[in-house]
């Protein structure tokens, strides 16, 4: 429990639940793309609004540092314009050592990734604070990164864009899935299932960062719960 | 001793109190003298204490309208300072933008500070942008302390343009104890050095801070370092931060606060602590912090007229950790690719061949960082196997290089040292090859080759290319790796 506290680290926000329906959000400013994403995710297998994610998995291991994510060559790309935004998406994870990560995850000449589900090891997304690195993984089409740990800047930064669940767990799924796996992760039910076997792993729940990512990030939640303005 | 010394004082005037209440028929007393002054306080003690708190939960209790913080509660923390550059800048404002409204005018133009570092001496177009969208944006808002560059050509020619964002903070000024600072950078924690909150957020916290000089975060525990030992002259402050990560791994200090104290910080200089709390990130942390002292006043104080009120850890306050170290048994040490906490001795890595040496950034590219390797180059004598790269963080760094004589080395400068050692000359400063860059980036490693490296991370491609190699050091054995063309233990070479 202590360990679950620590790692929540700065998220802070109040747990009050989100009565609004919310595919019905609009989509004005750049929080409504997560918006629209989930909502296709969610749609697609059937489950209305619940917090599911069903695809393909990538596997990386312990400590992949934001360098990896999105190499700092391509920070020059600016998040906020949305051309550029597409652009870093095109980018994720390729800072990943080609020999250990013989497939990429996101083929040569694509703009989008065909694995929506990252897990990691322990401490992912250590180093930088760059927001580029949840956003180029968020623009690549990846919706949620399942983790022993995380580093506490990108987990923060996936909370504050909505760009990706980071989703805790306790088990070592780079252990026990590889590349390509289909899965699903219920973060209602905090539970992954592996899809092909039927084998569930317990994931830990997201706890107060969950509305904020359903919201599409900080800026949004605050509004709907009445923090800041609505502009 | 101070503490008891104290709560004899303290409890004097009530003592006094009840005794005077109890003896009414007495003629009222009219000159009562206050109980002298304790020759001595311990800061500690100033203040109304009624939660011992660590140095990191005073400022944050201060900063949020708290009598008292506890680890793990949320606030909403006043910020002092706010800082960002040309990397982060562009899409901090954009948020800003985006969220508040085009009429929004940010908290305070006087705190937020920007300084373009990163991506600087480049042909690169979108990096050249950015740096034009910062001027914008500071004309557009008002922003008071932005370190401009317009001629690439010639850093000297631009008076304004600083270079390294946490080392420019520091020499101009804008690390003030007892502050809160957040930064568009990791290594924003480089400021925990002046007794200071500082931390590095992404985007988005930074646009929220822009808009409102706010920001929610959790009060972290606090782990307590306490350096102590006779510091043994082959050792800089770099070993002792690598030891530190060594000991409790990349992700040690993750969530965590780290406070460095003891009598070997109080022996520092403000250069030896920001090169430890630079590099508490790389160990997970949220923050680092040393006691502020006079070494701390002195700097501060000859860069500012602005005021400040330094705030101290109570002696009882209570560490989720203690560690102790006793500096005078450590090693000169190195981080071998591809983590920073993968720590061997320098002396075990001597069969490690190497293609290059990097000596800048701001945990290892300021003024004293150089005077250390040039000191040993010149004791050493001889001249460099592999190429030898130079960034000063700043121009104060590179003027210094230049201009001020090494102690002990016969009237030389550590430039002159240096150019006779076979050095390539001193670049521009800026962030340069530390975290690669564009492809034009001064010294990128291009090729997988092999680096030794005062610089602060060492993931895989870090430095430019994916299958590079990195060895973290400190200048006196990146300086003494440079004469070997392998990893080399500085003792060999005089340090």
């Amino acid at each position: 429990m202590m360990y679950r506290t620590a790692n929540l680290g700065h998220w802070t926000v109040s747990t009050q639940p989100l009565a609004l329906a919310r595919c019905a959000l609009t989509q004005r400013r750049g929080a409504g793309r997560r918006q629209q994403r989930l909502c296709v995710a969610a749609s697609s297998n059937g489950s209305g609004n619940s917090r599911v994610i069903r695809g393909k998995c990538y596997i990386t291991r312990d400590n992949i540092d934001t360098d990896q994510i999105i190499p700092a060559e391509y920070l020059t790309l600016v998040p906020s314009k949305p051309e550029e935004y597409e652009k870093l998406g095109s980018y994720a994870m390729i800072g990943l050592p080609t020999e250990l990560y013989k497939q990429r995850y996101i083929e040569d000449n694509k703009m989008k990734t065909e694995y929506p589900i990252v897990i990691g090891g322990e401490n992912f997304g250590c180093g930088s604070s760059r927001e580029h690195a949840p956003v180029a993984l968020g623009a690549s089409g990846a919706k949620v990164v399942v983790a022993q740990s995380f580093a506490r800047i990108f987990f923060r930064n996936c909370v504050a864009t909505g760009e990706l669940y980071p989703c805790e767990t306790d088990v070592r799924l780079c252990d026990e899935l590889e590349t390509g796996r289909e899965v699903e992760v219920d973060m209602d039910r905090d539970v992954l299932t592996d899809v092909a076997t039927g084998k569930q792993f317990l994931l830990k729940p997201l706890g107060e960062a969950g509305p904020v990512v359903d919201a599409g990030g900080l800026f949004e939640y605050a509004r709907q719960t009445g923090m800041i303005n609505a502009a | 001793m101070f503490k008891v010394v104290f709560a004899v004082f303290a409890g004097w005037p009530t003592h006094f109190a009840r005794q005077l209440s109890t003896r009414r028929h007495l003629a009222p007393v009219c000159a009562v003298s206050a109980p002298p002054a304790p020759a001595v306080r311990a800061p500690a003690t100033t203040g109304s204490v009624k939660k011992a708190q660590t140095l990191t939960e005073k400022i944050l209790a201060r900063h949020s309208n708290n009598a008292s913080v506890a680890p793990g509660q949320n606030i909403w923390t006043n910020v002092d300072k706010l800082m960002t550059h040309d990397v982060c800048g562009p899409g901090t404002f954009g948020i800003f933008q985006r969220e508040f409204g085009e009429n929004a005018q940010v908290w305070d133009p006087e705190k937020v500070v920007i300084i373009p570092d990163h991506y600087i001496f480049t042909s690169d177009p979108r990096a050249n942008r950015n740096v034009d969208i910062l001027r914008d944006m500071v004309k557009q808002y008002g922003i008071k302390y932005f370190y401009d560059i317009t001629d690439r050509s010639d850093f000297k020619a631009n008076p304004d343009y600083k270079g390294v964002c946490h080392i420019a903070l520091a020499q101009e000024g804008h690390c003030k104890p007892g502050e809160v600072l957040f930064g568009t950078d990791s290594h924003t924690c480089n400021a925990g050095a002046f007794g200071q909150f500082a931390t590095g957020v992404g985007n988005t916290d930074a646009g929220f801070i822009l808009g409102t000089g706010k920001l929610l975060i959790k009060v972290p525990p606090t782990m307590r370092f306490v350096l102590e030992g006779e510091m043994p002259s082959h050792l800089l402050a770099k070993d002792l931060i690598l030891q530190i990560i060594g000991e409790i791994t990349v992700a040690g200090g993750t969530y965590k606060a780290m406070e460095f104290t003891g009598p070997v910080v109080d022996a520092m200089t403000m250069e030896d602590r920001m090169t430890i709390c630079n590099m508490v990130v790389e160990a997970g942390g949220k923050n680092g912090t040393c006691p502020p002292d006079q070494t701390t006043f002195d700097y501060v104080r000859e860069r500012t007229s602005e005021l400040f009120e330094p705030v101290y850890a109570d002696d009882s306050a209570s560490y989720v950790q203690d560690y102790r170290f006793d500096v005078s048994k450590l090693q000169p040490l190195v981080a071998a690719p591809h983590s920073p906490d993968n720590r061997k001795n320098a002396a075990d890595c001597r069969d490690v061949k190497i293609d290059r040496v990097y000596i800048g950034s701001c945990t290892g590219g300021k003024t004293e960082d150089f005077q250390a390797a040039a000191r040993l180059l010149h004791r050493a004598g001889g001249r460099v196997v592999v190429p030898t790269f130079l960034v000063p963080a700043t121009q104060k760094v590179w003027a210094d290089m230049y201009g001020q004589p090494l102690p002990d080395c016969g009237g030389l400068t550590a430039a002159q040292v240096f150019e006779a050692a076979g050095c390539v000359a001193p670049a521009a400063p800026s962030c340069a090859a530390c975290l690669g860059g564009p492809k034009d980036t001064f010294a990128r490693m291009n090729e997988p080759q092999v680096c030794v490296s005062t610089t602060n991370r060492n993931f895989p491609g870090r430095m430019g290319h994916k299958d590079g190699q990195v060895y973290l050091a400190s200048p006196y054995t990146a300086a003494a790796s440079a004469l070997a063309g392998r990893v080399a233990d500085p003792r060999d070479y005089g340090a």
